[in-house]
């Protein structure tokens, strides 16, 4: 049985749980011993990426020492995987851990590039009767080379039609401090991925970074918009009984 | 005083809003992205192209000085003048007395981002001398006394009717007569013909720029859509060449990929329709051609990049634009929101090099760091990456605000242990709950008012994943 330690990103932790939830429900489906190291805290990238490369080092010290005794690291987000696997050596450049980053690297994949590349696995048992569209968020498609894994994953779920939206590798304008730095320009990207999703026809749009999605998100629900976002793994959640039961929990939360 | 930043901000929040202009740009960008696929169907191997592209650049930047030394002998053993200009005064200065010395009065230009780059025109005009344009993109421009919007298609944000409105406001002579609503566009461009004739054959200058300096041959090879360029080498008396010292390639076979993947990068095209070589004034067994023939070597601060071994590969740029065509953020703010000579994503990159970190680090920051620009590069500049080395130069040259460096402390002590973490995100989502359910949302009195400024106010959940987690045992 392949022993998986989950990354659950801090925005993830804090902001969208159940994302975490249903990425631990699915790896057990597929057969993985998971375990949550609790000590974990954040990768480390919005210090690196808006240039703090000295408060962003000891964090990612953390993260490495966390992480020291892990098989596989498994994460529902590109951009953290990016940051691990090909910011760390950077960042560490010159320091003892370097190699301790290299090592790493090798060993924490993305959600979806687990599955079809690590575990093998194309076909999960998912079930989800809807259309969905896939944005290919930036850092899992031009960082990590992730395009068919997720593609391929989706297929393969009961009842789901993928349908390919315009422009599907554009940038959202998500961009993390990016996206309040310069709201407006991030909020007119936004606004173009939103109008494509729209004209494609999908009721959903899923992608593999949450972070992109809760963006996306508050884009579509300010213009009133159709298109609801979902988190891969919360679609590869859901079996045949499953998914009516979260069905069912949600028409009685909005029922109150 | 607006600084640039505070400049490039109020254009962002003008422009994103500027429907018409985005239109515009998208719809030559679906243009630019079908012949783009097309042109790259020459190449057997378009990424093979593109890493020949980059080799052919490292060496020539690698050997700077030795390809630029046999250039010049070259062209100084053909009668050409070769003038090493540090700076943009330098080469302003040394166009500008030749141009007096000589006694023109009107000089006619192909189009050269790098005459934009020194503010050449303006130093001219000063002088009285006349200076057109010759490139109809530019000549559009120049009519609206705008700088270029785009470093290909400077008039990319215009649409046929706005330069059939302008053509008859400033060309009334050239335009045929009745045609008042006329916007047909071999109409339009009849017009500007008949315009540029004029200054063709009235000017004693002619002023290019140069996509590359050949150093075995000696030549500087121009690439145009128009024959401009041919026109106004051959006509006038005299020819300057402007051009950037790491232009230089080593070898005339250099161009049998690099002509063919410039073309291609640029505007889709399997080539370019006029590419021509000079390397010299007119011989005395030659008909035509100038008298005098100058070539302007500009540094400009590319020596500093120069020395910057991270970034050095940004020199490699051949200024197709195709980064800008990739960049969505150059598509919703466009050309002119940078205020710069260079946009999008190589402006971003180069500007803070040419024109100081401090003043032009916020177009670094300016970025989703989204990658586009980087995978379509033909000459393999890692764009993006180097947006990340500008901002990290700018953290370590202390050019940030105070209140984003001790953001960023905090953010490491809360950062170095879990308990620390979970306690900051469990006050932080229950005082945005509580002021939520006082319906503050989206309100200047939300706590995440610089994300809802935008977007709807996320439904911020009452548990963590850690906490979640816990409870269920891990299961």
């Amino acid at each position: 049985m392949q022993k998986v330690s989950l990354f659950i990103p801090c925005f993830v932790d804090q902001l969208t749980p159940a994302v975490g939830m249903d990425v631990a429900r699915v790896l057990r489906r597929i057969g993985c011993e998971i375990d949550f190291p609790e000590a974990q805290t954040c990768c480390g990238q919005p210090a690196f990426n808006t240039g703090y490369w000295d408060d962003a080092r000891p964090v990612a010290e953390h993260f490495l020492r966390v992480f020291r005794t892990a098989e596989a690291v498994v994460c529902p987000s590109g951009s953290c995987t990016t940051m691990v696997r090909n910011f760390y050596p950077e960042l560490l450049a010159g320091t003892p851990l370097v190699d301790e980053a290299k090592s790493m690297g090798s060993r924490v994949f993305e959600f979806s590039e687990f599955l079809v590349k690590v575990a093998g696995v194309t076909d999960v048992g998912a079930h989800f009767p809807h259309r969905v569209a896939f944005h290919d968020a930036c850092h899992g498609l031009r960082e990590l080379h992730i395009k068919q894994e997720p593609r391929e994953l989706l297929r393969h779920v009961r009842g789901l039609e993928l349908v390919e939206m315009a422009r599907s590798e554009e940038c959202c304008g998500f961009g993390g401090t990016f996206a309040t730095k310069f709201g407006m320009i991030s909020a007119a990207m936004g606004e173009t991925k939103a109008g494509n999703a729209e004209a494609s026809s999908a009721e959903y749009l899923v992608s593999t970074d949450p972070s992109c999605l809760l963006h996306i998100d508050g884009i579509l629900r300010r213009r009133d918009s159709g298109v609801r976002t979902i988190h891969l793994a919360s679609i590869l959640a859901r079996t045949e009984v499953a998914g009516e039961r979260v069905e069912s929990a949600s028409r009685a939360r909005s029922a109150e | 005083m607006t600084t640039p930043a505070q400049e490039f901000l109020r254009s962002a929040t003008q422009e994103t809003a500027n429907q018409p202009t985005r239109r515009a740009i998208r719809h030559a960008v679906d243009q630019y992205d079908a012949a783009v696929q097309r042109g790259r169907r020459q190449f057997v191997d378009w990424e093979a192209g593109r890493q020949k592209c980059y080799e052919i650049k490292w060496e020539a930047l690698n050997h700077l000085d030795q390809y630029l030394l046999e250039f010049e002998k070259h062209v100084k053993a053909r009668g050409g003048h070769v003038f090493w200009a540090e700076t943009a005064e330098d080469a302003r200065r040394y166009v500008a007395d030749l141009a007096t010395q000589r006694g023109v009065r009107t000089i006619v230009k192909s189009k050269s981002m790098v005459t934009e780059e020194i503010h050449l025109t303006p130093a001219l005009e000063r002088l009285g001398i006349r200076v057109f344009e010759t490139d109809l993109g530019e000549f559009i421009v120049q009519l609206r006394n705008e700088p270029p919007f785009h470093i290909v298609t400077p008039a990319m944000h215009l649409t046929r009717a706005d330069i059939a409105k302008l053509f008859h406001e400033k060309l009334a002579d050239a335009m045929a007569s009745g045609s008042s609503s006329n916007d047909d566009p071999p109409e339009l461009v009849a017009a500007a013909r008949r315009a540029l004739r004029r200054a063709f054959f009235s000017a004693e200058m002619g002023i290019t720029g140069a996509n590359f300096l050949v150093a075995d041959a000696g030549m500087i090879a121009i690439t145009t859509n128009e024959g401009n360029d041919r026109l106004g080498t051959a006509v006038p008396r005299i020819h300057v060449a402007i051009v950037g010292i790491e232009k230089v390639i080593p070898r005339l076979e250099n161009l049998a990929v690099l002509w063919p993947v410039l073309a291609t990068a640029g505007t889709g095209q399997t080539i370019t329709c006029y590419n021509s070589l000079i390397g010299g004034p007119r011989a005395p067994d030659e008909v035509d051609g100038p008298e005098e023939f100058h070539v302007v070597l500009l540094d400009n601060g590319r020596t500093d990049l120069l020395a910057d071994a991270e970034q050095r590969e940004v020199l490699h740029c051949v200024r197709c634009g195709s980064c800008l065509n990739a960049c969505p953020v150059f598509r919703a703010v466009g050309g002119h929101a940078y205020h710069t000579t260079y946009s999008g994503p190589i402006g971003s990159v180069l500007t803070p090099h040419l024109r100081g970190l401090n003043e032009f680090q916020h177009l670094s920051y300016a970025s989703s760091l989204c990658g586009a620009c980087t995978s379509v590069c033909p000459v393999k500049i890692d764009l993006h990456h180097h947006l990340l080395h500008n901002r990290r130069n700018a953290v370590q040259a202390g050019d940030r605000p105070w209140h984003e460096r001790i953001g960023f402390q905090l953010w490491r002590l809360t950062m170095a242990g879990s308990r620390r973490f979970a306690f900051a995100g469990w006050l932080g989502r229950t005082a945005t709950r509580i002021l939520y359910a006082l319906g503050l949302a989206g309100t200047p009195l939300d706590p995440l008012r610089p994300w809802t400024k935008y977007r709807a106010a996320p439904a911020v959940p009452q548990k963590s994943f850690r906490a979640t987690w816990r409870e269920s045992g891990g299961r």
